[in-house]
């Protein structure tokens, strides 16, 4: 498979009123094309606003992307004008947000928001659109499609209105679909619906897909692969299996053994990850795990605090999807400190 | 219904079988009112509508549902928060809905709240140690302002609050110790049951687990009995003892956690459980997931018969008439509302 979309050191900043934030710091990934990718992190690793810089959708000022490329299809997403960004926005890559609610606009009705994409596009006229558009909602299960294109956005249930966002995502097949915590906002029985739509509809489209989540559950059954963020940088990236069934880094030992599990009794107690997520206002010199870190204080590791350890591949890495992260110590070996 | 729910024994082993809360045939309605000048009502969103539960002494029982399935309602008609359109709340033997004034407020430090929202469950204007104690000056104790302190610097650290801040504003913490600040306000009037509305679902994954293993910690210690309201269905497995599920204002399964996670009886059960992802590629990959079409109806216009039948996918003619199923108790401890199991 050949590599659709390449990001290299992407960093990105907002300078505030109480500071500058550190927001992204230092990303790099490839995604192959039909790939779903799983970006994992809590509030603040960066994860959306690092796809936001993808789009060019990071509000300037105060955010600023400071450096990096961001390479799709032999373009570099960063150096584009505003109006060719725009012909790749919504055409090329699209996105569905986390909240269905604040993303689509109370005002139009969901056909009008649907043609928008297919008009300016595609080319298409009113009629043409507007038969597209149904035939869209029909295919996200949205039932009597056609009388409800003229139907605003609150007629919507929750469910239905994400639906809507997919359908307005997909309108002019993208061959990347960046989804944001699409199911974040929805209840366990509607957001398996919406997964299930989405792995079907990827396959259909065959396009190639970024999903953003805290949950790891979500990623669990969606992503090829997948990506875990903190501070604003990539702790540890490869095959879903592998990350999940031989994590590396500490960050995603700890997070995994702090998630109860629905398929066994919760008889012991949960291992905890001490401490606070970081504050993004100030850049941290070494890794920004450190403080929180368990192996750290184990082994005593200075050079924690003030170097940061580089993204390398796992020792004794197996499978053929690149297994990566970022941490001086080898946690799997126990004690011996690798570099 | 409501005598079949009544003889729960728990796998607990602090639970001594005394039942310290007991619901009957609780409903809460909301009115829907029309008219700008004359108001009159023209429906009622049925956000509870009957039921009975008992609570054990020591023990953590669940309650589980999807938005707008009555749970939070439940948890606060109970501390009557809101008073209940029909039914009987008792707590430690005593007729709460029939309480008003002084008598309720001397019940209210036995039985305290945890809120969702750390952010907006603090006043941002008053410090953690005057949000501690206030409900020690509501009901005057410690009189000395000095004794006062100490004991708010001792709840301070008994949930994990370094007592030097005791001065400090909720801005100035993260999300994980505001509702560690919380808790120290339940606790600080020695409650013996604690209704946790979400306690867990604002905060970041890596919080979770530091409140919940606070929350078990004191409970061993203080012998707490917790009503656990969630939607995360994992992590109640983990904290409870026995969990009731509800749908649209009734319950539709109510038993011990692994009986019901294990052995899940009511069709909603089922789907709601094979609907949860598990972090785990390999079990995601062979499960088999039950998806039930539509969304939830609407609590002011509940189908007629079982609540379930829009969505369920073994409904059949029964469950589309009146009287709606009972909750009747289909194996040891374990009830189930639902026309197909009983």
């Amino acid at each position: 498979m050949s590599v659709l979309l390449e990001v290299r050191d992407l960093v990105v900043r907002f300078y505030t009123q109480e500071g500058t934030v550190f927001a992204v710091n230092g990303v790099s990934f490839d995604l192959d094309e039909g790939e779903t990718l799983g970006i994992v992190g809590e509030s603040g690793s960066g994860k959306s606003v690092s796809s936001l810089a993808l789009m060019g959708l990071i509000p300037s000022p105060p955010g600023k992307v400071e450096s990096g490329t961001v390479m799709f299809e032999g373009r570099d997403l960063l150096q584009l004008k505003s109006d060719q960004m725009r012909l790749i926005r919504g055409k090329e890559i699209a996105m569905i947000f986390q909240d269905p609610m604040t993303s689509l606009n109370p005002v139009l009705t969901i056909g009008t928001q649907i043609t928008e994409s297919l008009k300016l596009h595609e080319g298409m006229n009113t009629s043409q659109s507007r038969k597209r558009a149904a035939d869209l909602l029909d295919m996200v299960g949205i039932p009597d499609a056609y009388r409800r294109l003229d139907d605003y956005p609150h007629q919507f249930s929750g469910g239905m209105r994400q639906r809507v966002m997919i359908a307005m995502g997909l309108s002019c097949n993208p061959k990347l679909l960046i989804a944001d915590e699409p199911t974040t906002a929805l209840d366990v029985t509607i957001q398996a619906q919406i997964i299930e739509l989405v792995k079907q509809l990827k396959d259909e489209f065959n396009m190639a897909m970024i999903w953003i989540t805290h949950d790891l559950g979500v990623v669990a059954g969606i992503a090829d692969r997948i990506q875990v963020m903190y501070g604003g940088r990539i702790m540890e990236s490869g095959a879903s299996h592998e990350v999940f069934g031989d994590s590396r880094h500490p960050y995603t030992v700890g997070l995994l053994g702090s998630l109860p599990r629905l398929d066994s009794s919760g008889e012991e107690k949960l291992t905890q990850i001490e401490g606070s997520p970081p504050d993004m206002r100030s850049e941290p010199e070494g890794c920004p795990f450190a403080p929180r870190c368990d192996t750290r204080e184990m082994l005593q590791l200075d050079k924690c605090w003030d170097q940061r350890p580089p993204l390398e591949t796992v020792p004794d890495a197996s499978g053929a999807v690149q297994h990566v992260m970022s941490c001086w110590a080898d946690i799997r070996e126990g004690v011996a400190e690798h570099v | 219904m409501s005598s079949q729910v009544m003889e729960h024994t728990t796998r607990n082993h602090q639970a001594d079988g005394e039942v310290i809360l007991e619901v009957k045939g609780l409903k809460k309605h909301f009115p829907i009112s029309s008219g700008i000048v004359f108001q009159r009502q023209v429906g009622a969103v049925r956000a509870v509508d009957g039921i009975s539960f008992d609570v054990l002494r020591g023990e953590t029982l669940g309650l589980v549902g999807e938005s707008g399935c009555g749970k939070s309602t439940t948890g606060r008609t109970i501390l009557q928060l809101y008073r209940p359109t029909e039914g009987t709340v008792k707590f430690e033997g005593q007729e709460l809905s029939t309480m008003s004034g002084n008598d309720l407020r001397q019940m209210r430090r036995r039985m305290q709240i945890i809120f969702q929202d750390p952010f907006a469950s603090l006043n941002p204007r008053m410090t953690v140690g005057s949000i501690v104690s206030e409900p020690l000056q509501i009901h005057n104790i410690y009189s000395n302002r000095k004794e006062r302190q100490q004991y708010v610097e001792q709840l301070m650290e008994k949930v994990g609050l370094n007592p030097y801040f005791i001065n400090r504003y909720p801005h100035e913490f993260s999300g994980g110790q505001r509702q560690r600040i919380g808790i120290a306000r339940a606790l600080a009037l020695e409650p013996s049951f604690i209704v946790a509305d979400e306690p867990i679902s604002a905060l970041d994954v890596s919080i979770q687990a530091q409140v919940v293993n606070l929350m078990e910690e004191l409970q061993d210690e203080l012998n707490l009995t917790y009503l656990f309201i969630a939607h995360d269905l994992s992590m109640v497995r983990h904290i409870c003892d026995r969990v009731a599920v509800m749908y649209l204002g009734k319950i539709v399964e109510l038993g011990p956690v692994d009986a019901v996670y294990d052995n899940p009886q009511h069709p909603y059960t089922q789907a709601l459980l094979s609907a949860v992802p598990v972090p785990d590629p390999a079990v995601e990959e062979s499960r088999q997931r039950i998806i039930i079409s539509g969304d939830l109806p609407s609590p002011a216009n509940p189908p007629t018969g079982c609540n379930f039948n829009t969505r369920c996918p073994v409904a059949f003619d029964l469950c589309y008439q009146d009287p709606d199923p009972p909750l009747v108790e289909v194996l040891p401890k374990h009830f189930v509302s639902c026309h197909r199991v009983t």
